[in-house]
């Protein structure tokens, strides 16, 4: 799949002038970023780079000192402490995906799938159970509708929290490295369902070090170091023919680890 | 060594079974209960980022730990009166023994909820879900499962504890046997009955923390 232009269409998100430190270490320092609707950002980096961080603060989980988030038409300005109300309008409008699933170990498979819906969003139970039933059928996971999570694979682990977040009806999604904790055998098909989801035209931002991944289905990446953008474009240019040296050395380091 | 006086055996079994099923039990169910609610209030207020709030829980927990149980009891029943404020035995009891559970229930129960991974926190809040929802659908379902053996060891020695009751004229399982010992003077026969019957209470009560545990174990992987 061939990424189109990525400037074409509105932004989905937006992100202007984000800034982050942990007591006096800055992680993020001006993170600006654009994603199209409908398309897919890789954020690619090595550890400690702040790449995860920066997730983190699209939705709240971290509290960015200074700068803004849009998400479709909600914006938050982080220069003031924001309210209960603000975050919760941003994770009204995007669903994360963790590195270690995440899922909740006292509830079932479809549990899991509906609690968010049937309890904060308060949708019929009939219409949220049916619509869990046939995310489960196309994952081929129907018929662990009612095991735990203990019970499944860690890949079966992560497909079930990719299915939590897509019955949320978010607009965005977010993927915190989500397969950096599975097997390599296991990592497949994770990555065909994220794919086969860029296909249908979710928007997504995925913190990854899968760059075969970023190659094939980002239409833009960027690469974060020392918590800056420090080269953001299609996959074929950050990736294939890297501007930076510092983006050279990480995509060699990856490609070539011995 | 006298033989023993089994007829006084058998028949002083009615009156000390009755004080269990009158006194003891219904003591330390609802002593536990109470204790529990105040137990999950001081663990959420110790857990607290509000200073004064988490302050006033540790030295809640304190007072509790420090002080002996016999004495806390004595405040409420013998102290208090002389501030004007008169309790009846049974509530006095009821409220010594459910400030103390609470005290140290407040711990394990803290230690639990802190014992649950800060990605199920996070997960709860990006699906959308409030604080007290995250707490009370994800957060202390999980806790509870951890916190059943030590609970389970506290209401054990709860049960044992109520025996003090008997010394603010609770009649209880041991005040039964007290009275029967001091009119047969047959103390070790009925101390020792007093005690098997609180043996065979406690076994009771393990094997429903086992049943309990298994209950929520069903989601843990074996």
């Amino acid at each position: 799949m061939s990424p189109t232009d990525p400037t074409s269409g509105p932004p989905l998100l937006t992100v202007r002038g984000l800034t982050k430190s942990f007591g006096p270490r800055q992680v993020l320092g001006s993170v600006d970023l654009d994603v199209v609707g409908g398309q897919v950002l890789a954020v690619v980096g090595s550890s400690g780079s702040g790449k995860t961080t920066l997730l983190r603060c699209l939705n709240g989980l971290e509290i960015p000192d200074a700068g803004t988030v849009q998400i479709a038409e909600v914006a938050v300005d982080f220069a003031r402490r924001p309210s209960r109300t603000a975050l919760g309008r941003l994770r009204d409008r995007s669903a994360m995906v963790f590195q270690h699933h995440n899922l909740f170990p006292h509830r079932t498979v479809l549990q899991n799938i509906t609690e968010g819906p049937l309890v904060v969003q308060r949708r019929p139970r009939a219409q949220v159970e049916a619509e869990a039933l046939a995310l489960l059928r196309r994952v081929g996971l129907a018929e662990r509708r009612d095991a735990y999570p203990s019970q499944l694979s860690g890949g079966e682990q992560q497909r079930v929290g990719i299915l939590r977040a897509l019955a949320l009806h978010p607009r965005l999604l977010l993927f915190d490295e989500p397969t950096s904790a599975l097997d390599p055998e296991l990592v497949g098909d994770v990555l065909t369902l994220m794919r086969d989801l860029a296909v249908e035209g979710w928007t997504m931002v995925v913190v990854t070090h899968e760059l075969q991944f970023a190659r094939d289905v980002a239409h833009q990446v960027a690469f974060v170091d020392q918590g800056r953008v420090a080269e953001l474009g299609p996959p074929s240019q950050v990736l294939g023919d890297p501007r930076h040296e510092r983006t050279r050395q990480f995509v060699r380091r990856l490609l070539h680890p011995l | 060594m006298p033989p023993v006086d089994w007829d006084l055996a058998l028949r002083s079994l009615g009156p000390i079974a009755l004080g269990a099923v009158r006194g003891t039990v219904p003591l330390a169910v609802v002593s536990f209960a109470g204790g529990m609610l105040l137990a999950v209030g001081v663990a959420l207020a110790r857990l607290s980022r509000h200073r004064v709030l988490s302050g006033a829980g540790r030295a809640y927990v304190s007072v509790i730990r420090g002080t002996p149980l016999l004495v806390q009891l004595f405040v409420v029943f013998y102290g208090l009166p002389s501030l004007g404020l008169v309790i009846d035995p049974w509530p006095s009891a009821i409220i010594a023994f459910s400030l103390n559970v609470g005290g140290y229930g407040a711990e394990i129960v803290r230690a639990a909820i802190l014992s649950v991974p800060k990605g199920q926190w996070e997960a709860a809040h990006v699906i959308g879900m409030s604080h007290r929802q995250s707490l009370t659908r994800i957060v202390l379902p999980q806790a509870a499962r951890v916190s059943v053996p030590p609970l389970s060891n506290t209401f054990i020695a709860l049960v044992k504890d109520t025996s003090l009751a008997s010394l603010i004229l609770v009649t209880e399982l041991f005040r039964r046997a007290q009275q029967v010992a001091a009119f047969s003077q047959q103390f070790m026969l009925l101390y020792l009955e007093a005690a098997l019957v609180y043996w065979v209470i406690c076994l009771v009560l393990s094997a429903g923390q086992g049943r309990l545990e298994k209950r929520l174990d069903r989601y843990v992987a074996h």
